[in-house]
């Protein structure tokens, strides 16, 4: 039988209308796949930098969230043993010799919050997220052949790779790692004796974070530049998918917040190291009186959340992108109000910056000032319910395919209602004199950016893993997956709004020992319960994750999915450089999904005849 | 192999190298924007000792100015073919560079000798600190002035496009530093 030759019609857009740039005349994609270690290690292919950064994530995604269970089980079972932990925890759990009960130290548990926080904020859903999916889609989406600069690409990368190293050795200290609390707020932090953890494991932990501020720096710099100087023929910025303007909104805030952390840090090594007193105000530990006045906590407070709140963003608006594509392709429908959601993004990007210290209502801030903050953090709400309202309208009278990369997105918007409602509550600073510290605060932030954030991430491996690895990932293990995360997710972070209102504090070791709050022992068991079995159901992904690069359905066709945009014109495996040959041109918006009776139309087609280009 | 993708449409008449440049000054001078206002804050919660700026911060600042000069001297000789100016006028930024940094130096022993110690009152502290950055910063346009240096004895003298972009970063950046310093200076002075 003969072989049938199907040809594109994107092979052939792509041959009569692409742009030359003459990169087939140059033969790079030998040099670059040379060896194992150019190819693999030292790659400056953004695409397999793209997975990289993945990968890493994963691998944090799961230390990060096993962390988690161990202290939801002291908080959930606090008279259970945990001896069976002994192998794993080692001088962390210590055992009575009488009753064999074997219990979690609290400055562990600290350390376990801290790491958690840490690892999912930074690593996780900051490097993982958009380190991945930056890297991946700025250049397929927008026609270029790699990033600005590949080589600094790589060396984003390795830094990053190096702030886990540094980060994953300090949890083997004898000491253990830092146990100040994410934030890292002085005194705690500024003090070597005030703490176990704030000896070398705060060393550790800053050492870590400012290779970790230098690899989004390096990576945010490309992203702006690609962004800015590589887009395609006809590729203006009202025809970038809205993958695009996320992250390279989300490059334009790491890029000028993340410096601020960085002075923010400075000051605190010269508190720690050099005895200045930037933070630290006359204290008096272990028995004598320390040499430091006049210093100020709530000041690195301030530096801190300049980059902490404009963080939340960071993490969130890449996922608010992926799911806004991913919508619109399983919905077969143009994305509802295109521009209202490019001018949604770049507001709230606008707006990160001027909320920061609704994170201090309760440290001191002067309360006029915090009216200021009010104000600007409740506006926030307008962006997103605009950006809420068009997700929904986009899958209203949609032809919808209900497979898993548009069940999470759904389940995004679910989750970004949930939270984002609870944010009304704690912008008011009067009502947050209540729920600050509580549980309330953990459930607000967890919904909408934790959660949020990863089913943005969900649906952007799933729905680009052919993309990623030229296979499909198993759709029942996905739906499985999603089903036990989205009814799981809600089963955790649910009861703690009324644990929150009900003022139980943030941070405790154990509440069975208090009388306010001895009652919610059946509650916090009930949340762990939960906790454990999210967490299992994730790995189940991890497992689809890997089984799926060698036995998943393989790609038989460069656009599986109907989508508009550059990145399935590309081959199934696209060497280095993306095109074998000519750039793409592109002639129109990326979501003309049903438009004149055609399912979809690519970028690469030319304006019919008297058609009008959309939005 | 790793500029590929300046072969690229490109949808900017600014150099890619040039854009990544601007956005990583821009995030520099966010920086220092936060020292800033840590110091604006931290003075207005009182307990703040006023005290004279060292008369080696002026001279530094003449210095610094200076080499911004002369490296734009060297640049437009670069650019005019005309050999000799072009590398007289680097070397001779360069060494400014260094005679900054030194000034500076002295600067700060100034500081000590009169009391100001980077333990001591805040507003001491953050002096010494604004001005350890920004001079950790000059140090990096000096290594970026020893690269060009390196370019303008080692290769041969041609005007090419490629190395007139090169030498338009190393003076983009050294300008910038330049600014920063006067910038801080007149922040210091009036705060």
């Amino acid at each position: 039988m003969a072989d049938i030759i199907t040809v594109d019609r994107d092979d052939v857009l792509l041959k009569k209308e692409g742009f030359d740039d003459h990169f087939h005349d140059h033969h790079h994609e030998d040099k670059y796949k040379s060896n194992f270690i150019s190819h693999y290690i030292f790659s400056m292919d953004h695409k397999m930098i793209a997975r990289q950064f993945l990968i890493t994530g994963m691998l944090w995604a799961i230390i990060g969230a096993g962390m988690s269970i161990i202290f939801r089980l002291q908080l959930g079972f606090p008279d259970e043993s945990l001896a069976w932990l002994k192998p794993l925890l080692g001088k962390w759990i210590t055992i009575n010799t009488e009753t064999g009960m074997g219990s979690l130290q609290p400055e562990f548990y600290y350390a376990l919050v801290t790491m958690h926080g840490t690892i999912i904020v930074f690593f996780v859903l900051t490097a993982g997220l958009s380190g991945t999916f930056s890297n991946l889609l700025i250049p397929l989406q927008l026609g270029a052949r790699d990033m600005a600069s590949p080589f600094l690409n790589m060396l984003s990368y390795w830094f990053f790779f190096m702030a886990s190293v540094v980060m994953f050795y300090s949890l083997f200290l004898s000491t253990g790692p830092f146990s100040g609390g994410w934030t890292a707020y002085p005194p705690l932090s500024a003090l070597p004796q005030a703490s176990m953890g704030s000896g070398t494991g705060m060393t550790l932990w800053t050492i870590s974070l400012v290779l970790f501020v230098v690899s989004v720096l390096l990576g945010g710099i490309n992203y702006i530049t690609t962004v800015l100087n590589l887009r395609t023929k006809g590729m203006t910025f009202w025809r970038m998918p809205l993958t695009i303007w996320a992250f390279f909104v989300t490059a334009i805030l790491g890029l000028l917040s993340f410096p601020v952390l960085a002075s923010g840090f400075f000051l605190l090594m010269c508190d720690r190291g050099l005895g200045t007193s930037f933070y630290l105000s006359e204290i008096f530990i272990q028995g004598s009186a320390l040499d430091f006045a006049g210093g100020s906590p709530v000041l690195y407070q301030h530096l801190f959340w300049f980059l902490g709140h404009p963080e939340v963003y960071i993490i969130i608006l890449p996922a608010m992108g992926l799911v806004s594509e991913v919508m619109a392709v399983h919905a077969r429908k143009p994305i509802f109000g295109y521009k209202f959601m490019v001018y949604s993004i770049l507001a709230i990007g606008f707006l990160s910056f001027i909320v920061w210290a609704h994170h201090m209502f309760m440290s001191g801030v002067n309360p006029f000032i915090s009216n200021f903050f009010v104000v600007f953090t409740l506006i926030i709400a307008v962006p997103s319910a605009i950006k809420v309202f068009n997700w929904i309208a986009t899958l209203y009278k949609g032809d919808l395919r209900l497979n898993t990369p548009m069940l999470f997105s759904i389940g995004f918007v679910s989750m970004f209602i949930s939270g984002g409602l609870t944010g009304v509550f704690l912008g008011n600073s009067a009502i947050d004199i209540q729920q600050h510290d509580t549980y309330f605060v953990v459930a607000h932030f967890h919904i909408v950016m934790g959660i949020a954030a990863f089913f943005g991430m969900f649906a952007g491996v799933y729905h680009w893993y052919p993309k990623m690895f030229g296979r499909f990932m198993n759709e029942t293990l996905g739906k499985i997956h999603f089903w036990a995360t989205l009814i799981g997710a809600y089963a955790i972070f649910w009861p703690m709004h009324y644990l929150g209102l009900a003022g139980v504090p943030r941070r405790y070791y154990r509440f069975d020992s208090f009388d306010a709050f001895g009652s919610f022992g059946e509650m916090n068991m009930f949340i762990t319960i939960a906790a454990i079995v999210v967490f299992f159901a994730q790995l189940l992904m991890v497992i689809n994750f890997f089984y799926s690069m060698y036995y998943g359905k393989k790609m038989t066709t460069k656009n599986p999915w109907g989508a508009t945009t550059l990145e399935w014109t590309t081959p199934i495996k696209a060497g280095h450089g993306n095109w074998p040959g000519k750039l793409p041109t592109v002639h129109r918006w990326p979501y003309d999904y049903g438009k004149d009776g055609k399912d979809f139309i690519s970028q690469l087609e030319p304006m019919a005849e008297g058609e009008t280009e959309a939005h | 192999m790793a500029d590929i993708t300046l072969k690229s449409h490109r949808s900017s008449r600014v150099h890619p190298q040039k854009f990544a440049l601007w956005a990583a000054m821009a995030s520099i001078t966010m920086m220092f924007a936060s020292l800033s206002s840590a110091y604006i804050v931290r003075q207005a919660a009182g307990n703040w000792l006023e005290f004279q700026l060292p008369s080696a911060f002026y001279i530094s600042t003449i210095i610094i100015l200076l080499s911004s000069m002369t490296l734009h001297k060297s640049y437009t000789s670069f650019i005019n073919g005309q050999e000799r100016p072009y590398k007289l006028y680097l070397v001779v930024s360069f060494f400014l560079g260094l005679g900054f940094v030194v000034s500076q130096y002295i600067g700060w022993q100034n500081l000590y000798s009169l009391g100001i110690d980077l333990k001591g009152n805040p507003s001491g502290s953050f002096l010494y600190v604004m001005t350890f950055i920004h001079v950790v910063h000059v140090l990096g346009g000096i290594a970026c002035l020893l690269t060009a240096m390196f370019h303008a004895f080692a290769l041969k003298f041609k005007v090419t496009e490629r190395r007139k972009h090169r030498f338009e970063l190393v003076n983009h950046y050294w300008h910038y530093v330049d600014l920063l310093w006067v910038y801080l200076l007149i922040f210091l002075l009036f705060s």
